[in-house]
């Protein structure tokens, strides 16, 4: 029987000692127009070796395109030590460190992760993670909802290079509790958020105002003035961000003249592979004044009945298994493995590590721009600067063009049709340190070759 | 503190520079005015310090491949290695989300199957598979009867009934999606109270989240008639997936009339849980709510291929819940672990929890320790209470749990519903043997023994751990939350 290791033997002196005639007999208080008889739907049950037959063919299936799309989730080297390490049993097959004396290996590395997030954002505290980086969004609305105590009106300023996945995920999730949403537009040519698009709030009740750093289209943020902005509304500032990009960008805790308030992004980039969308870790960091309204598992250092150090998780009455319908969220599990991830790479890599995947990701994006711009019928559409991604113009409808590529074994970017149609045929592209020269110089000849065969059609 | 901190690891000059990327030429181009200034703290170290300080640390931990882990409500069953081996395939792990379905038939059929495998098990029209953990389904779940009774003119519906005992979720969701909790009683018996329920259902009810086996460990017999009184008053039934182990294979929530279900897949279909997550929550719904599931769902075409439906698709969608499609990982991990089940070996699920809990439930009551309902069938799990070990030696049931720690098992959920005193609750699983358990009794036997000859002994426990009880009060007060340095 899969995973099931009773023998024949044990069953029955089971039964014998509960004094049931059978196992059949220990459901006889479900009423019996309840009961299925059998699962003709599912399939019959596999081996391991025919499981994984099938797994290794559907994965061929899919092949491994050369990948130029980011848009949220970025191809990064991962070292090989860090899933080797986060896959043994003791920490890939254990609970939430409730039981804080038998989930010190656990407890302390969100400890580590609570440290470098902290850090790397220019907060005073962490959590220890959340779902993904759209969810920690919406997170986040709520919380400065509950935390920006002057604001009675729950409006949101939101600007239109947030990612729009995540624009949406944050309306999904804190709409219902009334949070309006003001979409803010942004500057065509330059590409980002610009004080005018601000203006008309000014002196209104607005709680908080959203910027991503880089925006959704790889572009900068002038995020001094943004905050500074706000602040002076009396809005809180809640900051999006990419964690490899902090690298090499002036945390968030520093921006304007007090900062950002409440810091949150997708932590995929450190440690997490692409896989289709999850799992992911979201993470979301604060200043200490905020700290009971954070959402969130958090774990602290405290002593122990002999005074040694030792941690445990703390603040649990902001919770729900606490305060019930009171609690900050209803999250309870988040992404502890995923959040293992990102501080075993964030411990190889180290700063000056880090640093140089930022750079190189900047490097091959400029590579990358300069090869696919000297082709004819595409440029650039923003003329500001940015991290490691660019949105370029077609001179055709997006779609055909990465269909074609797409059948040469490249995966040539987001459309923005969608979500974007004022801009006209755009797309959205990303390479990281991933990408060779040579892999840039095979998009650059297969775009040329696709474009020049859709002129000629 | 057995173990440092990484951070005191850090020598000023060392890396693991083996695993950066080259320097580009240049450095960072960043305009000055928003350059970062000073590095962040993080540790320099070499890739021995990383590996084997993580290793240690993962040697602090209690886990289901090193312990027994009876903790109730959470079916912390043996993860199959085969199921983490298919997720971590190149083809699979590799994939952008964004990626085109041509480059992603693989994935989508496994998603499909998926869908169509949880329809089959739950009783369900139709499955989503984005919402990332159990909570994220439940929330997917009430936010879908709010948006159903929108879509009928009846928005004045905003309270969520839940009983007494739930899980600490189901009243944090319905806040969460801008609606009241109300609270109803449970009979002596373990089952709701009818009469309480029928006065609470009215023209604000938006619906009722039940868990079936109850949070108190024991199937909800008057299932009908609940779901009777809650639709005959306008309202929906929300099933709550975490005891979905004890009736997998024998009873499935679409024939109890549940509306709308999460299922935690880091339960009831064996995907790790990693010290905290990853879960996945996927949702299923009945005829009526399906126009208002979250995006995306797969869906297969006539001509065999698989796609991404959208917005277009469900224009009445409650909407997006994740940044992109949900924990895949993890889905393919559930997959792989129904199929290697097989239609057979899901039924065998629900039948063996059941028989080991009330195997362990007797084993126990026969020692001495009292069950919160004798006179009922346990379901996957049970519930203990020590109050009369609390009265008599003055031993809580936290101190029976950290006692467990000591002689090797991870320790049931304490304290937890919160309507039963002193209690431990207590769920084996499928996958412990018979001699587990017998070991588990054996364990509990000694505590018993020692309740009564030696109750310091329970009260300072535990005592052979990496740290002894911890200060949580400390921990609240003096906020110590990242490492300052030596002096900080």
């Amino acid at each position: 029987m899969p995973f099931i290791p009773h023998t024949e033997p044990d069953v029955q002196e089971m039964l014998a000692a509960i004094g049931a005639a059978s196992i059949e007999a220990l459901f006889d208080e479900i009423p019996a127009s309840l009961r299925v008889g059998s699962l003709p739907d599912v399939p019959a049950g596999l081996s391991e070796l025919e499981i994984m037959q099938l797994m290794c063919a559907r994965a061929r299936q899919d092949g491994q395109p050369l990948c130029f799309i980011g848009a949220g989730a970025y191809e990064h080297h991962i070292p090989a030590a860090v899933w080797s390490t986060i896959t043994r049993g003791e920490f890939y097959s254990a609970y939430t460190p409730y039981q804080a004396e038998a989930s010190q290996g656990t407890l302390q590395s969100i400890y580590e992760y609570q440290t470098m997030m902290a850090s790397l954002t220019g907060m005073e505290v962490s959590n220890a993670s959340l779902y993904d980086g759209a969810s920690a969004l919406a997170e986040a609305v709520l919380m400065a909802v509950r935390a920006n105590r002057r604001s009675r009106s729950a409006r949101i300023l939101m600007p239109r290079t947030v990612h729009p996945h995540y624009r949406a995920v944050a309306l999904a999730m804190a709409g219902n509790q009334g949070v309006r949403f003001e979409e803010l537009p942004y500057e065509r040519t330059l590409g980002h958020t610009a004080l005018e698009a601000l203006s008309g709030f000014a002196g209104q009740d607005i709680t908080a105002l959203v910027i991503a750093q880089p925006n959704f289209f790889g572009v900068f943020e002038d995020v001094d003035a943004l905050t500074d902005f706000a602040h002076a509304q009396g809005a809180l500032v809640i900051a999006v961000v990419n964690p490899t990009a902090l690298a090499v960008l002036k945390p968030p805790g520093q921006w304007g003249h007090k900062g950002a308030n409440i810091v949150v992004g997708e932590g995929q980039p450190l440690g997490c592979p692409l896989s289709s969308g999850g799992p992911y870790f979201g993470f979301m960091s604060t200043r200490l004044e905020h700290v009971r309204q954070m959402p969130g598992r958090i774990v602290g250092r405290t002593v122990d009945l002999d005074g040694r150090p030792g941690f445990t998780l703390t603040l649990q009455a902001r919770e729900q298994h606490i305060r019930r319908a009171k609690a900050t969220s209803n999250i309870c599990t988040n992404q502890g493995l995923l959040m293992m991830a990102g501080t075993v790479y964030l411990a190889l890599l180290g700063a000056e590590g880090l640093e140089r995947v930022a750079a190189l990701s900047m490097a091959r994006t400029e590579e990358l721009a300069r090869a696919l711009t000297a082709l004819p019928g595409v440029r650039p559409v923003f003329a500001g600067a940015g991290f490691h991604e660019i949105v370029l113009a077609l001179d055709r409808p997006v779609a055909g063009v990465l269909a074609a590529l797409s059948a040469r074994g490249i995966e040539g970017g987001f459309d923005l049709i969608e979500h974007f149609p004022e801009l006209g045929p755009a797309l959205l592209l990303c390479a990281t340190e991933t990408k060779t020269t040579a892999d840039i110089d095979s998009y650059a000849r297969a775009l040329s070759e696709v474009l020049r065969a859709a002129r000629a059609a | 503190m057995r173990e440092p901190l990484i951070f005191q690891y850090s020598r000023p000059g060392r890396g693991a520079r083996s695993q950066w990327p080259a320097a580009a030429a240049g450095g960072p181009q960043v305009p000055a005015a928003l350059r970062r200034a000073q590095r962040p703290l993080l540790p320099e170290v070499s890739e021995l310090d990383v590996v084997r300080h993580y290793t240690r640390l993962s040697q602090l931990n209690f886990s289901i491949d090193t312990h027994f882990y009876p903790l109730g409500s959470c079916t912390m069953k043996y993860n199959p290695r085969a199921c983490n081996a298919a997720a971590l395939l190149p083809g699979f792990t590799g994939r952008h989300p964004l990626a085109s379905v041509s480059h992603g038939q693989g994935f989508l059929a496994c998603m499909y199957e998926l869908q169509e495998m949880l329809k089959a098990v739950t009783g369900m029209r139709a499955v989503a598979l984005s919402p990332l953990a159990g909570a994220h389904g439940e929330f997917a779940g009430v936010a879908m009867i709010r948006a159903y009774h929108r879509a009928r003119g009846d928005s004045q519906r905003n309270e969520i009934i839940v009983p007494q005992a739930a899980h600490g979720t189901n009243p944090a969701t319905a806040s969460m999606c801008g609606c009241i909790a109300r609270e109803v009683a449970v009979g002596p018996d373990g089952d709701v109270d009818l009469a309480g329920l029928r006065a609470a259902v009215g023209a604000r009810t938006a619906g009722i989240m039940l868990t079936n086996p109850s949070t108190l460990g024991v199937f909800e017999r008057r299932i009908e008639e609940v779901a009777r009184i809650v639709h005959d008053g306008g309202g929906l039934l929300y099933y709550d997936g975490a005891n979905l182990n004890a009736i997998l294979g024998k009873v499935r929530p679409g024939d109890m009339a549940f509306d709308a279900i999460h299922m935690n897949l880091h339960k009831t279909f064996s995907t790790p849980h990693g010290g905290g997550g990853p879960g996945a929550g996927a949702v299923g719904v009945s005829a009526r709510l399906l126009p208002f599931l979250p995006l995306p769902i797969v869906a297969r075409e006539a001509d065999g291929q698989y796609r991404w439906l959208g917005e277009r698709d469900l224009p009445q969608s409650i909407g997006r819940l994740a940044s992109f499609a949900g924990n895949a990982g993890v889905l393919l991990r559930a997959y792989v672990y129904m199929r290697m089940l097989g239609r057979e070996g899901m039924q065998r699920v629900g039948e063996y929890a059941t028989l080991n809990a009330n195997y362990l439930s007797a084993r126990l009551q026969q020692l001495g320790f009292d069950a919160a309902y004798p006179q009922r069938r346990a379901s996957h799990e049970f519930i203990l209470t020590l109050k009369r070990l609390t009265q008599e030696y003055g031993v809580t049931a936290m101190d029976v749990a950290k006692r467990l720690l000591d002689l090797g098992f991870h320790a049931p959920t304490t304290y937890f519903p919160m309507l039963i005193s002193e209690c431990l609750l207590i769920e084996p699983t499928e996958t412990e043997s018979k001699q587990t358990l017998d070991a588990f009794v054996a364990a509990m036997a000694q505590i018993l023994r020692e309740a009564q000859q030696e109750p310091e002994r329970l009260q300072r426990a535990p005592h052979t751990l990496p740290v002894r009880r911890l200060d949580d009060v400390r921990a609240a007060r003096e906020l110590d939350l990242t490492y300052r340095g030596e002096a900080g």
